[in-house]
C-alpha cells in the first residue's frame, strides 16, 4: 500500500485525537479529564489544518483550547474537588445508558460511514477554501441569519449571566 | 602535574576579544542560519537549489522530499535555539539596564560587561537537582513547562525576520500567534495547580485572570492594523506599511495610535512584565506558579518569559511599526531583484534581505528595550487597578479605536492622501513630544544636580 504524507500526519492527529477523546471520559481526576480535552481539541485543529481549513483549526485552539479550557479549569480549581470517587456508585446506571447509548451511535455513524463515504475521493477544493475571505463571505451571505441568531443568543448568554451573578445591579 | 588553584585571571583585553568572539560568532551563526534557511526552505527556492546546484530534476529526483523535510527540521532547531539564545541575551540586557537605572553594578564578572553570565546561569539550572515536591501531581507538575514551551516555540513559524525571511507565511499569520500564545496560560494554570501549594496556586489564578482578560483588548485591538491592511498575514500586514515613520500604520490612522497603546499595554501584562507582574510577585507570592519550581522546568519557564519579550516586540513592530521595510525599496525593486521565480536569487536579493532583516531586528530591540525600561520605572499595580485598567479603561477604547478605524476606511478610500498627511503629522507630534521629554529629563538631571554619566559601562 501507497502511504502518503497526508496520511501519516492524518494518523498522528487522528490515533492521539482519539486516545485523548477516552482520557475524557475515562479519567477520574476532573484536571485530568480536562487536560484530555486540550490534547484533543489540539489534534482536531491538527485534523482541520489537513482539511486546508486553517481559520476554523486557529479558532478551536484560540476559542477551545484556549478561553474555554482556561475557564474549565479555572472552575475546577476553584471547586478543588477532592473526594471524587465518592458519587461514582450512585451514577452507575448512567455510566451503562451512557456506555450504550454512545456505543449505538457510534456504530451507527461508522455504518453510515461505510455504507455512505467509504473509497469515495474528496473532492479537490479551491486555492481560496478556508482562507478567512472565504469563510467571512459564507458567513455573511449564505449564513447570514444563523450568524444574527447566534450574536443575539450570546448577547442573551451574557445579559443573564450578569442578572444571576449579581443581585443588585 | 597540578595546575594551580589560583589561576591567572585574564587580561581585560582578553576577556572583551573572547566576549566579543562568543557574542558576534552565536549571534553571527544564527541570524545567518535564519536568513539562509528561512528563505530557503520554500518549495521553488529548493526546486531551484535541486536544478542549478545540485543539478538534478526536482520533480522526478527521489530525494526531494527528504531535502525539503530534513532543511525544514534544521530550520526549526535554528529558531528554537535562537528563541533560548536570545532569551539569555535579554536577560543580560536587563540586569545591565536595571543596574544601571538603580546605581548598582549589576553583572559584571564573566565576561566583558558580564555578556557571559546568561550562559553560566543556564548551565548551573540545567545541572540542578530536578524536585518535584511530594504532594504534587506527578505528571501535570512534569508536563506543564513544555505546554508553556511549546506556546513559546510555535509562536516562530510565523514570526518573520524580513521580507523572504518567516518560516511560513500563514494567511491566518497574526491570529495564529493569538491562538498559539494562549497555550502558555494552559501551562502555567497547570503549574500553579498541580505545585500543590497556596503561593503557586494563586500565582497561577492571577495569571490565568489577567491573561483570560487582557487577551480581550489585545485581540480588539489587533484588528486595527488588520482592518487597515486588510489581511491577517504578517508579511501582508508588513507590505501593506512603508519604510517611513509617516508611512507605519501607528501613524497613518489616529485610532491606530490609540491601539498601538493598548496592545502594548496587555501584551506587557500578557506576558507578565511589571507593572503587570502580580502572578509572581515576589513580595506577595514568593514567585507565584513556579514557587515550586526548580533545574531545568525552572529554566523552562523563565526561558519563555523573557524569550517572550522579542515575540512582543517582533509582533508590535510587524502590526504598527513597518516591520522589515526598507527606505527607498518598492515591492517593485524586490521583485526586479528576485528575477526570474525559478531561478535561485542573485547576491542583489540576498543583500536586501540582509538589510531588511537588520531593519526588523533593529526595530524590534528598540522595543524591547522600551519594554525593560518600563519594568524597571514601575511599580507593580494591584489586582483590582489590573482589572479595572482592563475592563474599563482598555476594552471600551479598543472598541472605539475598531469603530473610529472603520469608518476611516471608508473615509481612505474617498481621499488617500489623507494617510500622508496624518502620517506627517503624527510623525511631527511625535518628534516634539520625544524632543520635549528629553529637554525635560535633562533639565530633571540638571535640577538633581547630577549629570549624565555613560562612561562605566
Amino acid at each position: 500500500m501507497n502511504v502518503t504524507a497526508e496520511q501519516v500526519i492524518f494518523l498522528a492527529f487522528a490515533v492521539p485525537l482519539v486516545a485523548a477523546a477516552i482520557g475524557v471520559v475515562v479519567a477520574r481526576s476532573p484536571m485530568y479529564a480536562a487536560m484530555s480535552l486540550v490534547g484533543a481539541f489540539f489534534c482536531l485543529a491538527g485534523v482541520y489544518v489537513l482539511l486546508t481549513a486553517h481559520l476554523i483549526a486557529f479558532l478551536q485552539i484560540l476559542v477551545y483550547a484556549g478561553a474555554v479550557m482556561v475557564l474549565f479549569l479555572f472552575v475546577i480549581m476553584l471547586l478543588s474537588l477532592g473526594g471524587e470517587g465518592q458519587q461514582l456508585d450512585r451514577l452507575k446506571q448512567l455510566q451503562w445508558l451512557g456506555f450504550v447509548l454512545g456505543g449505538g451511535g457510534l456504530m451507527a455513524l461508522l455504518a453510515w460511514i461505510s455504507r455512505e463515504v467509504a473509497g469515495a475521493e474528496m473532492a479537490a477544493v479551491g486555492p481560496d477554501f478556508g482562507t478567512i475571505k472565504a469563510v467571512g463571505r459564507a458567513l455573511f451571505t449564505t449564513y447570514l441569519l444563523p450568524f444574527e441568531a447566534t450574536s443575539l443568543l450570546l448577547t442573551v448568554a451574557i445579559v443573564g449571566a450578569v442578572v444571576v451573578a449579581k443581585e443588585k445591579i | 602535574m597540578l595546575s594551580s588553584p589560583q589561576r591567572k585571571p585574564f587580561s581585560p583585553r582578553a576577556v572583551l576579544v573572547i566576549t566579543l568572539a562568543v557574542g558576534v560568532l552565536l549571534f553571527g551563526a544564527l541570524f545567518t542560519g535564519i536568513l539562509v534557511l528561512t528563505a530557503a526552505i520554500k518549495p521553488v527556492m529548493i526546486a531551484a537549489f535541486l536544478r542549478q546546484v545540485v543539478g538534478v530534476d526536482p520533480a522526478t529526483w527521489p530525494h526531494t522530499t527528504l531535502v525539503t523535510w530534513v532543511s525544514m527540521a534544521i530550520t526549526a532547531l535554528i529558531l528554537l535555539t535562537f528563541g533560548a539564545v536570545i532569551s539569555g541575551a535579554t536577560v543580560w540586557w536587563e540586569m545591565r539596564v536595571s543596574a544601571r537605572m538603580q546605581s548598582r553594578i549589576g553583572y559584571n564578572r564573566a565576561g566583558a560587561g558580564g555578556f557571559l553570565q546568561w550562559i553560566a546561569d543556564a548551565v548551573k539550572l540545567l545541572f540542578k537537582e530536578d524536585l518535584i515536591p511530594a504532594e504534587a501531581d506527578q505528571l501535570l507538575f512534569r508536563v506543564a513547562p513544555y505546554f508553556v514551551m511549546t506556546g513559546f516555540a510555535l509562536t516562530f513559524v510565523a514570526l518573520p525576520f524580513g521580507e523572504g525571511l518567516v518560516a511560513a507565511d500563514l494567511n491566518v499569520g497574526i491570529f495564529y500567534m493569538v491562538a498559539v500564545t494562549a497555550l502558555v496560560v494552559v501551562g502555567i494554570l497547570l503549574a500553579g495547580w498541580s505545585s500543590n501549594s497556596k503561593w503557586a496556586l494563586f500565582g497561577g489564578m492571577r495569571a490565568a485572570a489577567q491573561v483570560v482578560s487582557y487577551e480581550i483588548p489585545a485581540g480588539i485591538a489587533i484588528m486595527v492594523p488588520v482592518l487597515m491592511a486588510g489581511t491577517l498575514s504578517m508579511q501582508g500586514i508588513i507590505r501593506a506599511q512603508g519604510a517611513w515613520p509617516w508611512q507605519w500604520f501607528v501613524f497613518t490612522n489616529p485610532a491606530a495610535t490609540v491601539a498601538f497603546l493598548i496592545f502594548f499595554i496587555s501584551q506587557l501584562a500578557e506576558g507578565n512584565r511589571t507593572p503587570f507582574d502580580l502572578p509572581e510577585a515576589d513580595s506577595e507570592l514568593v514567585a507565584g506558579y513556579l514557587s515550586e519550581y526548580s533545574g531545568f522546568r525552572f529554566a523552562l519557564f523563565f526561558l519563555v518569559e523573557f524569550g517572550n519579550l522579542w515575540v512582543m516586540a517582533a509582533v508590535l513592530t510587524t502590526l504598527f511599526l513597518g516591520g522589515w521595510q526598507i527606505p527607498w525599496v518598492s515591492a517593485a525593486d524586490w521583485t526586479a531583484a528576485r528575477g526570474a521565480l525559478g531561478d535561485l536569487p542573485g547576491a542583489g536579493w540576498w543583500g536586501l534581505q540582509l538589510l531588511s532583516m537588520l531593519v526588523m531586528v533593529l526595530k524590534t530591540l528598540v522595543v524591547l528595550n522600551v519594554i525593560v525600561w518600563i519594568r524597571w520605572t514601575l511599580p507593580r499595580i494591584r489586582i483590582d487597578q489590573m482589572m479595572n485598567l482592563c475592563w474599563k479603561y482598555l476594552v471600551p477604547f479598543a472598541f472605539a479605536a475598531f469603530v473610529f478605524t472603520l469608518l476611516w476606511q471608508v473615509l481612505l478610500a474617498r481621499v488617500p492622501l489623507l494617510a500622508t498627511f496624518t502620517g506627517f503629522i503624527m510623525t511631527g507630534l511625535f518628534v516634539a513630544m520625544a524632543a520635549l521629554f528629553g529637554r525635560q529629563v535633562k533639565a530633571n538631571i540638571a535640577a538633581s544636580g547630577d549629570h549624565v554619566d555613560l562612561t562605566n559601562w
